[in-house]
């Protein structure tokens, strides 16, 4: 197992200026009955250029608040949220955003949406077409290039959303739970779809997802960060060196997710204990 | 396709024929007891005034006014409706004021309106537009503030920021909404200027000034001019606002239809 799975503190720094960097970050929310909730208390991490990261953790870790941090559309309370090393101050699109709700408009066909995303990154009109074109080839949506959001399943809509979040080709796509709306087989389809756009981009694209589902977190990423139930610390790290394309039934993969879903276990027992003894 | 389309013709305008025919016996029914026009006499007004041009005549002037009065009133509701979405100083200060004007009664605004500008054309247009832009402005506010969270978020992570996100994204979210609010605008600024029309244009024959027998207006000529109004009406209504309704609502998947 060693030489599968190691703890990051056995590895070496990650290079000198990483793709995100989160510190010391603390986010709060208020509830719908004015309570102040800490969402994540003093987290830090960081993702590499490059990397494939997933953020996972028992519901209501705050995994989503901080994406939407990274993302630029929360503020954090405390600490620093960068990219190469400057502060977020807002959304933009050099990080694009997948969401867990299809999240494409519905007044604009699915080569419209995905043009639209083009111009909003001032691509000139005729070079718009050819480009929805292509991505919504690679995601293999090309025959439905005309059709309405809604004429879509759930996976072909979330396909085509990644296709429109790929296309203003971004540095980072943030991912918040984006397979978790769909059935078994979609998600597994869109995983593989993922897993490829990622390898496809050569180390040129960083992708952080949040997720609750294990198995999930270990077919995709190079690292899969362990929170902890609110308030979101970072609980454990762990590298994944299995080879890709990954799938479930691969050992290395397999021993990850046994190992993961203890850790994960044990800690929603402790947040019970926890509970209970407040 | 051709049995189908009957068929189709046969489903869709069968109940409104059905009802109208209804409405048509139970007039013929009152005119034969009390002191009303039949509906034979009043068609025979309606001919009449078709050929001698008194109908097309009051019909054109009216539409013209309502037309003017309309586009007024829907671009001064959807700009203040927007100001009112965008600006929460704005919407705390101008929406009360635009729901009371709402809410007043448009009859009201013609006493007014005749000191303002005198029985003119200006005093019945400005009637119309009064008793529109309120509902334009309240319309595209609830519209704009309704569109879901998402899209905006989703916008705003895709690049669009200040008047571009309202361009791409919020307005055309909101325009199922805008829609609703110009069917409603159009009901407001028709009766509006019926009112407006009736009380103010004597000198300034629209149909609402053959509603008015005591400009010496024959009986059977108001219940034609009635007809007509409602006819106009109906089919503005209908055809135009209820079926570019539709196709918005379809493109958009909110209408499932076999």
């Amino acid at each position: 197992m060693a030489e599968t799975i190691q703890a990051l503190a056995s590895q070496p720094p990650a290079p000198a200026e990483p793709k995100l960097a989160v510190r010391d970050l603390v986010v709060t929310r208020r509830t719908a009955s004015g309570e102040v909730v800490t969402a994540t208390d003093r987290l830090t991490f960081e993702v590499a250029a490059g990397e494939f990261v997933c953020l996972l953790g028992p519901s209501a870790s705050g995994k989503t608040l901080l994406l939407n941090v990274l993302a630029g559309l929360e503020t954090a309370t405390s600490g620093d949220a960068l990219l190469d090393g400057r502060p977020i101050t807002g959304p933009g699109p050099d990080r694009a955003v997948l969401f867990q709700e299809p999240s494409l408009f519905p007044w604009l066909s699915v080569r419209g949406n995905v043009e639209l995303a083009l111009e909003l990154i001032g691509v000139p009109a005729d070079q718009r077409g050819p480009r929805a074109h292509r991505w919504l080839t690679n995601v293999h949506l090309e025959r439905w290039a005309d059709a309405q959001p809604h004429e879509l399943s759930a996976g072909m809509r979330q396909r085509a959303a990644l296709a429109r979040a790929l296309a203003a080709d971004p540095d980072v796509l943030l991912g918040d739970e984006p397979f978790g709306a769909l059935d078994a087989q979609a998600r597994e389809l869109l995983q593989r779809e993922v897993q490829r756009v990622w390898l496809e981009s050569d180390g040129r694209k960083t992708f952080l997802f949040v997720t609750h589902n294990v198995r999930e977190a270990a077919l995709l990423s190079d690292r899969v960060l362990v929170m902890s139930a609110a308030p979101g610390r970072l609980l454990e790290e762990f590298r994944i060196h299995a080879p890709r394309p990954r799938s479930l039934d691969d050992v290395l993969v397999a021993r990850v997710v046994t190992e993961i879903h203890d850790l994960l276990m044990q800690e929603v027992d402790a947040s019970v204990a926890r509970e209970m003894a407040r | 396709m051709r049995v189908s389309r009957a068929r189709w013709l046969v489903r869709e305008l069968g109940p409104p024929l059905v009802g109208i025919a209804g409405a048509v016996v139970v007039w013929a029914v009152l005119a034969a007891t009390t002191s009303i026009p039949s509906p034979a006499t009043v068609w025979t007004a309606f001919v009449e005034g078709m050929r001698d041009g008194t109908l097309p005549e009051a019909a054109t002037k009216t539409l013209i006014r309502l037309a003017f009065s309309f586009v007024v009133a829907v671009v001064i509701g959807t700009s203040l409706g927007l100001l009112l979405a965008v600006n929460e100083f704005a919407r705390r200060s101008i929406r009360p004021l635009v729901v009371a004007l709402q809410i007043t009664p448009f009859v009201a605004w013609v006493p007014l309106a005749v000191i303002w500008f005198g029985t003119s054309e200006r005093a019945v247009v400005f009637v119309a537009i009064v008793g529109s832009f309120p509902a334009m402005t309240l319309a595209t506010l609830q519209a704009v503030r309704q569109v879901p969270p998402l899209f905006e978020r989703t916008g705003r992570t895709m690049g669009a920021r200040g008047w571009q996100l309202y361009r791409k994204v919020i307005l055309p979210a909101a325009l199922p909404g805008v829609m609703a609010g110009l069917q409603q605008a159009w009901g407001f600024a028709w009766k509006a200027l019926m009112a407006g029309e009736l009380i103010v244009a004597a000198a300034h024959a629209g149909l609402g000034h053959l509603l008015d027998p005591r400009g010496g207006v024959a009986i059977p000529t108001v219940f034609a001019a009635l007809g007509v109004i409602l006819v106009i009406g109906v089919a503005v209504d209908y055809l135009l606002f209820g079926q570019l309704d539709r196709r918005i609502r379809r493109r958009r998947g909110l209408i499932v239809d076999a």
